[in-house]
């Protein structure tokens, strides 16, 4: 992390008094033990106490605390729910966490638009339960669905197991009220579709905090499939299981979910959940078909027979809502199930070329060996998403064998074409593998588009990216007097 | 003007180069179908991508197609027609609506101006489906974002930033795009004889209901008269459309049961697959109001349960021609060519801040002073220019076309 400015911190006395002058009463915490409750987020490996926490309730008042803090060269930890998996809002020694947590209501509900606009603090699960009466529902559904807020799924543009159909958070999301670190108040979209100039909302899913922070969000909201179904599909090998995801794609049927566990974690899952999970299968396949029950049917079907040609040697459809759910269930409690049979666990989260896959868990197979620690893998394998969980112990020294094993499975990711992280976000957890995916002009250029929304660098810094440089620097433009960057390239 | 027509990406990115040390400002060209959208501006070059073109990989399996910018469009859709698949936001041709023959749009100026038909609303607009990039900044640096995954999160999301952005940050070397099955079959809903309110109504209980629909447009009867497809020009009163794909018997079923609840708005016809394709592809293209050639064009923005309120004003203001798609969300209009800011002050009024206008088709001397795009806000406008800043400091890509000095 940047180091922490010593002159800052001991200013902090008159930064908290400030601090209280726009956000009265309870807003602002310097205790001791209440600020532990902030120094670290979904992913406890990092901890930092933070400086001072600031809970503004008004938009107003977020835009005073940043124009302060901004005058004043203090940086800025924005914080939703606090269940980052890649310590996106990890404090700093010499910041101000800025929490969202009073931003929790749904300012208005719009059926006829098909539209919500909720407060930054509400959670994700929060705007669905809102509207399921008539029958909508908002699609993104991150595992953490029940604490994570609509503003963390802004800043980390959050996944979840039905984004091959249904798009991950940037393509459900219409606007955004937000304040920029100068304090200023900007709206990007609103109800109506597309931008009219630069698409600053597409930025702004996915920024990790780092370009400002959002006070309202706009959502789209879709009306509830009228049936689902899902089927379980056993394989003898992970390849096969594979090569089934893709036939089914192929076939030109996009399901809502297609979820993948290979033999250690359907273990894990099976002994926690009881799910009816089959125990002598290499690979499991949750495969979702929804829509009109005429249509789901009809898929249904056809991803059974598609399945059989694939070589399933296990077949079970769901046969009622409970049935279905139960098959979710295991799935969805993969990670405490994980979290049973080992002290610790690291969540991997790499994207790949699905047909790189059964290659993939071959070499990490390897790496598993190599560093002599276990492997689980769950795996959105319709998209590619895949998450290892590295098995280990903290209290026998084993954190950092675990983190070198995560940094060479996420190479490899790359090394097949595919990308470090798919919905976690890289915060703190994977900056400095982001050379291995990005040039240095790649990541120059993306520090000059934080330039332009921030600056000095005070909001999230020494999070994304690995180097930090200072906006003069990056801005500058190496070209004078006709002499050209590059006097090797020829001319024509 | 002079041209260059790079064929390579390092021919590309010298071209960029060598503009920069110049300091001869590019006019960035695809297909060449929209280059009168926009501001007028002064470029000292015409920077052609026809040269890059080539479909690069392609794997149905894994839904994903990289193609360099310059690639025609129409090459794309029969590759991916060739498996059943398709760009699921509906790309539309806007060559004849600027005076230019159809088919002569390129995959980059398609993301360039992040252009979608009336799949819009289930599907996302073409920046929902662009993956990644190679691109070459206005400070003449090659550089990428994203990749060919369907889910990434690693660094901003430039591709977004990159549509709509009309090629006034960086010129686009190739481009990644999510590709997905196309529909097996299509069936069309016509409700008929219903003003703007009541297609907006209509067209809403259909968007609220279960049945999947895909598309929604509403055409007055002095366009719907325009169209070839003999049901919709024969009608004889304004007509609804309301779109339905999928399986055979899935979008059998969902129509029968959609017309049966749209019988309380109007009288319900349904059209098959091939008038379906052609009725669409109309309402896509915009082509109720090519013609005539010299009446501007504007493309308006708005919540969907706006668009009846919107479009009869701007229409009692300014006798303006119009036509509805995204369900009431997007309203085309052309007006008289001799009104005098094009009808933008009544245009921009009527939308107020719920929405934008843009300028689509005017006359230079026109589009010089009238502004093409949404005005923006003070701090909204500081924040574009600085964007433009990171990308192109000295303003050599099509400087000026969205907004003077960006």
């Amino acid at each position: 992390m940047p180091a922490p400015n010593r002159a800052v911190l001991a200013r902090r006395d008159r930064i908290v008094a400030a601090l209280r002058a726009i956000v009265p009463g309870e807003g602002v915490i310097v205790d001791d033990v209440a600020l532990r409750a902030y120094e670290s987020d979904g992913i406890s490996a990092y901890k930092q106490k933070p400086m001072i926490v600031v809970l503004p309730g008004t938009t107003d008042q977020v835009s005073r605390v940043l124009k302060y803090c901004h005058a004043n060269t203090v940086k800025v930890v924005p914080r939703g729910g606090g269940t980052s998996l890649s310590g996106g809002a990890m404090p700093l020694e010499d910041g101000v966490v800025l929490g969202l947590g009073k931003f929790n209501r749904i300012r208005k509900i719009d059926f006829d638009n098909r539209v919500v606009v909720a407060e930054p603090g509400v959670t994700n699960l929060g705007i669905t339960n809102a509207v399921q009466h008539q029958g909508f529902y908002y699609a993104p559904d991150p595992s953490s669905q029940i604490a994570c807020t609509i503003g963390g799924n802004v800043a980390e543009n959050s996944g979840g197991v039905h984004c091959l159909k249904y798009g991950m958070t940037s393509n459900n999301v219409l606007g955004v009220e937000m304040v920029l670190m100068t304090g200023e108040v900007i709206r990007l979209g609103g109800a109506h579709l597309d931008s009219d100039g630069y698409d600053l909302l597409g930025i702004m899913n996915g920024s990790e905090g780092l370009l400002g922070v959002v006070t309202e969000v706009t959502v789209r909201i879709l009306r509830k499939s009228a049936t689902a179904q899902a089927l379980l599909l056993g394989f003898a090998s992970n390849e096969s299981a594979g090569d089934c995801v893709g036939a089914i794609i192929a076939a030109g049927i996009i399901p809502a979910g297609m979820e993948m566990m290979d033999r250690p974690a359907i273990h894990a899952v099976e002994d926690f959940v009881h799910a009816g999970y089959p125990l002598d299968v290499e690979a499991l396949l949750i495969v979702e078909l929804d829509g009109p029950a005429i249509e789901v049917g009809e898929l249904v079907a056809r991803v059974e027979a598609i399945s059989r040609d694939c070589g399933a040697i296990y077949l079970r459809v769901s046969n009622s809502e409970q049935e279905r759910e139960i098959f979710w269930a295991g799935r969805k409690a993969a990670f405490p199930a994980v979290g049973r049979i080992t002290p610790d666990y690291l969540c991997m989260d790499g994207t790949i070329p699905r047909a790189q896959l059964p290659l993939v868990l071959k070499r990490t197979d390897e790496l598993s060996k190599k560093y002599g620690l276990r492997i689980a893998n769950v795996f959105h394998a319709g998209d590619g998403n895949l998450h290892p969980l590295i098995l280990f112990d903290a209290n026998n020294g084993e954190l950092e064998r675990a983190e070198k094993l995560g940094a060479d499975i996420l190479r490899l990711c790359v090394e097949v074409g595919g990308v470090l992280t798919g919905e976690h976000g890289v915060g703190v957890e994977k900056r400095d593998l982001m050379p291995v995916m990005f040039t240095e002009i790649d990541l120059n250029q993306q520090q000059r588009l934080k330039c332009a929304f921030d600056p000095l660098g005070l909001l999230n810094p020494g999070k994304v990216f690995p180097q930090l440089h200072r906006c003069a620097e990056l801005g500058r433009l190496h070209v004078t007097g006709g002499r050209l960057p590059h006097p090797d390239i020829p001319r024509f | 003007m002079n041209t260059l027509r790079p064929a390579t990406a390092s021919e590309l990115l010298a071209a960029v180069q060598n503009a920069l040390a110049d300091a001869t400002p590019l006019e960035i060209v695809g297909g060449g179908t929209k280059r009168e959208l926009g501001r007028p501006f002064q470029a000292g070059r015409r920077l052609e991508l026809s040269g890059l073109n080539g479909i690069t990989l392609y794997e149905p399996g894994e839904l994903v197609l990289r193609a360099n910018a310059g690639t025609p469009l129409t090459e794309i859709e029969q590759a991916l027609k060739e498996q059943r698949q398709e760009l699921a936001f509906e790309p539309p041709d806007l060559g004849p609506l600027f005076g230019e023959a159809a088919g002569k749009q390129t995959i980059g100026g398609i993301l360039a101006g992040n252009l979608a038909g009336s799949r819009r609303i289930k599907m996302g607009a073409a920046r929902d489906h662009f993956l990644g990039f190679n691109a070459v900044s206005g400070r003449g640096e090659a550089f990428k974002s994203g990749g060919r995954v369907m889910k990434n999160v690693t660094g901003y999301d430039l591709s977004k930033l990159m549509a709509g952005s009309w090629g006034t940050l960086a010129v686009l070397s190739d481009v990644t795009l999510k590709v997905l099955p196309a529909a097996e079959k299509t069936r069309t809903a016509l409700v008929l004889g219903l003003d703007a309110a009541g297609a907006v109504a209509a067209m809403t209980a259909a968007l609220k209901g279960p049945h999947d629909v895909s598309g929604a447009a509403h055409l007055p009867l002095s366009l719907a008269r325009l169209s070839s497809v003999s049901y919709v020009q024969g009608a004889g009163r304004d007509v609804t459309a309301l779109r339905l794909e999928g399986p055979p018997a899935s979008v059998a079923h969902r129509c029968a049961e959609l017309t049966k609840e749209l019988t309380q708005f109007g009288a319900v016809e349904e059209l098959h697959s091939m008038n379906s394709a052609e009725l669409w592809r109309e309402i896509r293209d915009a082509r109720f109001i090519v013609s005539p050639q010299d009446r501007p064009v504007w493309r308006v923005s708005v919540p969907p349960q706006n668009g009846p309120g919107v479009a009869e004003k701007i229409a009692r203001a300014l006798g303006a021609s119009w036509f509805m798609d995204w369900g009431g969300g997007l309203i085309w209009l052309s007006v008289s060519k001799d009104i005098a800011d094009a009808g933008a002050t009544v245009m921009r009024a009527a939308v107020g801040d719920a929405g934008h206008a843009t300028l689509y088709r005017a006359p230079a001397d026109l589009r010089a002073v009238v502004p093409v795009f949404q005005p923006q806000a003070p701090a909204l406008a500081a924040l574009t220019a600085r964007v433009k800043d990171s990308f192109d400091p000295q303003r050599i890509l099509n400087p000026g076309r969205m907004y003077a000095d960006v």
